[in-house]
């Protein structure tokens, strides 16, 4: 399967839209692109499995090799392994949603859905990318979409949201470019941005440790790091749903896919050494975005806290270097992805229809909009990790492998961790119970009508994924299995050598 | 000599052939319309750009006072590009100009004089292609006559010029003293490192750091750009800077490269001092002029990264990035000076909620200033990475953090245009413009250039096999 059909259907799509006249045209359009990238996506999975099923046990496949820029040896180098086909698939499931979403936006119809595709060019190149300076590349291009479409159609203090946003995000790929240039100019070999190459060759010791904060901060800043998360809350509230779906879905993924692919994967012997940072981190993440979300009121602000410490987990997986923990890793960016992207569509819609986003002047919405108010507390049930779906699935894992890691220390950081999850239930519950149950607040709201076709497609798009990883998370997890196998294999490989 | 080998100086001639045309219309007795002279102006410029792609032939003339490389062809070709799209651009302004031949007799001039200096193999040619591309320029700037700003940034950029230009020539006096030759070949072996040519060393620097506007020698450049019209700005920003760096370039990797690791910190320093500044003090304009002034003194900062990089990676890097800088800085000037040349209005405020009425020229814009800010998938984002990475091969990466997070904060200062562009609510937003057919081709031009340059590898790697000389 030729990988770049990823990104040229999006981009087709893109320059289809612009040649679309009114909005029936735009969403159509763009609506068939989602549904392409989907069924690609889905195909790229089968035919994955078919080729792991055949025996094919090369570490990336459908590998596709073009020189780029000769002179620097930067290379268009893409292939997949099972960590890449997941994350590629979680991009599909969040764009259609988003399109869905989407539907009825009237105000500049035209750029909104060119910029919404454009992101996703963006996270497919990203997530195929086996070319350092490609993955980059990708990275950048998908920020600039973000401050476009919070600052244009955001609510809220938009502008400056924006303004946050786009620097600390630029300032994370700042970071990450001194330690893609550490890497290039400290092998041993001939200069090189291939993956697959920096990988089979050694980086000293001093130079890792000199290196491995930049490209772990920078990748992190995207996905929530500790004290770099600020954006995380300011950015998702202001922004649009589809684009709220899209940051906390989507882009807080690169994030934790190049902390894990770059970083760790590359740099293990500094990842070895800075954990415990990372750990200390990770857990405060957990638990201070768990507390910092019970004193919100603000439904997409509960979210977005409740997203800061979730990735907390991705990270404190990644953190703990263990085979098992680095699958929920993998699972936790998956399952949040799904996750979030559903309870941020569910907010929307009811924002869309009460006008209001604040817990208490909401109430009884069960009664009036009950499809919405369904998927809401599904959304939420997975987020405080009820079996069946897929938080739980994901966080149980990230806890099992944690505590594989025999260091005393960090079973203490795992335990807490595992504390947060009551903080998390507490602030689900008590945010469903006010807006989902009890008496209707306001008589307005006997007017409501519940979800429409789109409204609903969309939900069901992103429950069906959340309850396919919850029910049998077996298939994600021999999907991802080969790829962290390698990863282990890697770093253990050099732990050894030591 | 022979005459055929006049074919090296086929850039000159073709200038010289241009300014001849148009001094001959000038003392015709027949009068020629404006628009006339400028149709007639742009196809002549257009088939100059075209010329210079074909039959070129490297070698040198006058015992290696001027010589013809393959990278100096490209260079010159590109400042060619260059002013074919100010002369486009300029349209609107021109128009209605009482004294359109003698502004293009002027640009032209200077045209000429920047191709001799690029052609330079010889301090003293270098020096006369300066001069020549220098005191033209400051009757430009003063262009538009009845404006008193004009004037005043007319004699600060002569006076700094001359100023700058004295301490060239001494600076040419005492390496002259000191080793017997001006040509750059024999320099290149004849420097030893002695005081005096320290000294001399040092002269250089300050004088090509006026003309590119380093800090702390950038004090002209803002007044400057805000009282010249719009498309000298352009001109000054773009080629003249480009035309000086390619010479900078060539100076350092040849005359002085005996003197590598001395000037490797001078480098170091100033361009940290020059991104800090310019990034800093574009913050607080209001003046899209004096905005992009400063911005592309932070640019410049960014480019010394590169020439310190001092291998074929740094030179090749630097000049794809003056490509690159042209179609970006052009193409952001572009929008402005239409916009200047039909309304007047120069400032941030007023561009407030320009996309309402312009979405054309907005995207224009934004895509313009999404390059210089170096963001993917424009060119932009190539020119500054092929740059630093030059710059990282020393093993310097308190530099290279300081550049990384200095794209930080010039990213915050372009965003603020595009936020006043795009987001900000305006009671009296710039009327819709219509936009002239000329000036539309050169936007065009811009933004094919900043969307393919960088993606289309071959015209790096093109750059790059001719830099090898260094």
């Amino acid at each position: 399967m030729n990988l770049s059909f990823l990104i040229l259907l999006p981009l087709i799509t893109t320059f289809a839209i612009l040649f679309c006249k009114g909005l029936k045209q735009v969403r159509t359009v763009a609506l068939v692109g989602a549904t392409l990238q989907l069924f690609l996506a889905l195909a790229l999975l089968f035919i994955y499995w078919n080729e792991r099923a055949l025996g094919n046990t090369a570490q990336f496949l459908f590998d596709a090799d073009d020189t780029w820029f000769a002179p620097m040896n930067i290379h268009y180098h893409i292939g997949v392994d099972g960590i890449s086909v997941a994350m590629i698939l979680l991009t599909a499931f969040v764009v259609i949603a988003g399109v869905l979403v989407s539907w009825t936006q009237e105000t500049l119809n035209k750029e909104f859905f060119f910029l919404l595709l454009f992101l996703s060019v963006g996270a497919y190149g990203y997530f195929i990318s086996l070319d350092i300076f490609t993955l980059f590349f990708f990275l950048e291009v998908a920020v600039i979409p973000k401050f476009l479409l919070i600052g244009i159609w955001g609510s809220g203090k938009k502008e400056s949201s924006a303004m946050k946003l786009a620097l600390m995000l630029m300032g994370g790929s700042a970071l990450v470019f001194v330690g893609l240039a550490g890497l290039y100019f400290n092998t041993t070999g001939q200069p090189s941005f291939d993956l697959i190459q920096i990988s089979q060759m050694h980086i000293s010791l001093s130079a890792q440790k000199i290196f491995f904060p930049f490209a772990f901060v920078g990748f992190g800043v995207f996905t929530a790091l500790f004290p770099f998360h600020t954006w995380v809350p300011d950015g998702h509230s202001s922004a649009p749903t589809a684009a709220s779906m899209f940051l906390a879905g989507i882009s807080m993924k690169l994030g934790g896919y190049g902390c894990l692919r770059v970083a760790t994967y590359l740099m293990p012997d500094a990842a070895h050494y800075y954990s415990w940072v990372i750990i200390l981190l990770s857990t405060i993440a957990i638990i201070y975005g768990a507390f910092a979300t019970m004193m919100q009121t603000d439904l997409k602000y509960i979210n977005a806290y409740s997203s800061v410490s979730h990735c907390g987990f991705v990270l404190l997986g990644i953190g703990m270097l263990t085979q098992t923990s680095i699958n929920g890793a993998v699972m936790q960016m998956v399952s949040h992805g799904l996750m979030t992207a559903l309870f941020f569509a569910a907010i929307g819609m009811i924002y869309s229809r009460a006008h209001t986003r604040t817990v208490e002047q909401l109430g009884g919405l069960l009664k009036v909009i009950p499809f919405i108010s369904t998927v809401f507390v599904i959304a939420g049930l997975c987020s405080l990790g009820l079996p069946g779906f897929s938080g739980f699935v994901a966080e149980m894992t990230v806890f099992m492998g944690s505590w594989q890691n025999p260091d005393a220390w960090y079973r203490v950081a795992t335990m807490l961790a595992c504390a947060s999850i009551v903080v998390t239930a507490v602030y689900i519950l008590r945010a469903t119970g006010r807006t989902i149950m009890g008496p209707i607040t306001n008589t307005a709201y006997h007017q409501l009508i519940d979800a429409t076709w789109n409204e609903k497609f969309a939900a069901i798009v992103l429950i069906i994924g959340i309850v396919a990883i919850g029910v049998a998370p077996f298939w994600l997890n021999q999907l991802i299995t080969p790829g962290t196998e390698n990863m282990i294999q890697h770093i253990g490989k050099v732990i050894t050598f030591k | 000599m022979i005459l055929t080998d006049l074919i090296f100086m086929k850039h000159e001639l073709m200038i010289t052939l241009i300014l001849f045309i148009l001094l001959f219309i000038k003392v015709g007795s027949k009068e020629w319309k404006n628009e006339s002279v400028l149709n007639l102006v742009n196809i002549l410029l257009f088939i100059n750009f075209v010329v210079g792609f074909c039959c070129n032939q490297t070698g040198v003339l006058f015992s290696e006072m001027f010589r013809t490389t393959g990278l100096v062809i490209v260079e010159k070709n590109m400042l060619n590009l260059g002013t074919l799209i100010i002369s486009l651009q300029s349209y609107t302004w021109l128009k209605r100009h009482k004294h359109v031949l003698e502004f293009y007799m002027l640009l032209l001039s200077t045209l000429l004089g920047m191709f001799c200096m690029v052609s330079a193999g010889n301090l003293l040619m270098f020096y006369l292609g300066l001069e020549l591309s220098t005191i033209p320029l400051a009757a430009l700037v003063n262009f538009d006559l009845d404006k008193r700003k004009s004037s005043e940034a007319a004699f600060k950029l002569i006076i700094s010029s001359a100023f700058s230009s004295g301490l060239l020539l001494f600076g040419i006096s005492l390496i002259y003293g000191t080793t017997g030759t001006l040509l750059f070949s024999q320099l290149a072996t004849s420097i030893t490192g002695n005081p005096l040519q320290i000294f001399a060393f040092i002269l250089f620097i300050a004088g090509f750091s006026f003309k590119i506007s380093v800090v702390p020698f950038h004090l002209w450049t803002a007044d400057v750009y805000e009282g010249a019209p719009v498309s000298v700005t352009s001109y000054l920003s773009v080629i003249s800077k480009g035309a000086v760096l390619f010479v900078f370039v060539s100076v350092l990797y040849t005359v002085f490269k005996p003197l590598a690791a001395t000037w490797y910190n001078v480098l170091f320093i100033l361009s940290v001092l020059t991104m800090i500044t310019g990034n800093l003090f574009a913050i607080r304009q209001t003046n899209l002029k004096r905005f992009l002034a400063f911005s592309s003194i932070a640019q410049v900062g960014f480019i010394l990264i590169g020439i310190s990089g001092s291998s074929q990676a740094g030179a090749a890097s630097v000049v794809y990035f003056v490509l690159i800088y042209i179609f970006s800085n052009l193409g952001a000037f572009g929008v402005i000076s239409l916009v200047s040349a039909i309304t007047g209005k120069e400032t941030i405020e007023d561009y407030k909620a320009f996309y309402k009425t312009n979405p054309l020229l907005s995207w224009i814009l934004a895509i313009a200033l999404f390059s210089l800010a170096g963001i993917p998938p424009t060119a932009g984002f190539f020119g500054k990475f092929f740059l630093l990475l030059a710059g990282a091969a020393h093993g310097n990466y308190v530099l290279i953090t300081i550049a990384s997070l200095n794209m930080i904060i010039s990213l915050f200062y372009y965003l603020k245009v595009i936020k006043a562009v795009f987001m900000d609510a305006n009671e009296a937003p710039i009327e819709r413009l219509i936009i002239p057919l000329l000036p539309k081709i050169a936007l065009f031009i811009c933004v094919a250039g900043i969307v393919l340059t960088g993606l289309m590898s071959v015209i790096y790697e093109y750059i790059y096999s001719l830099s090898i000389g260094f």
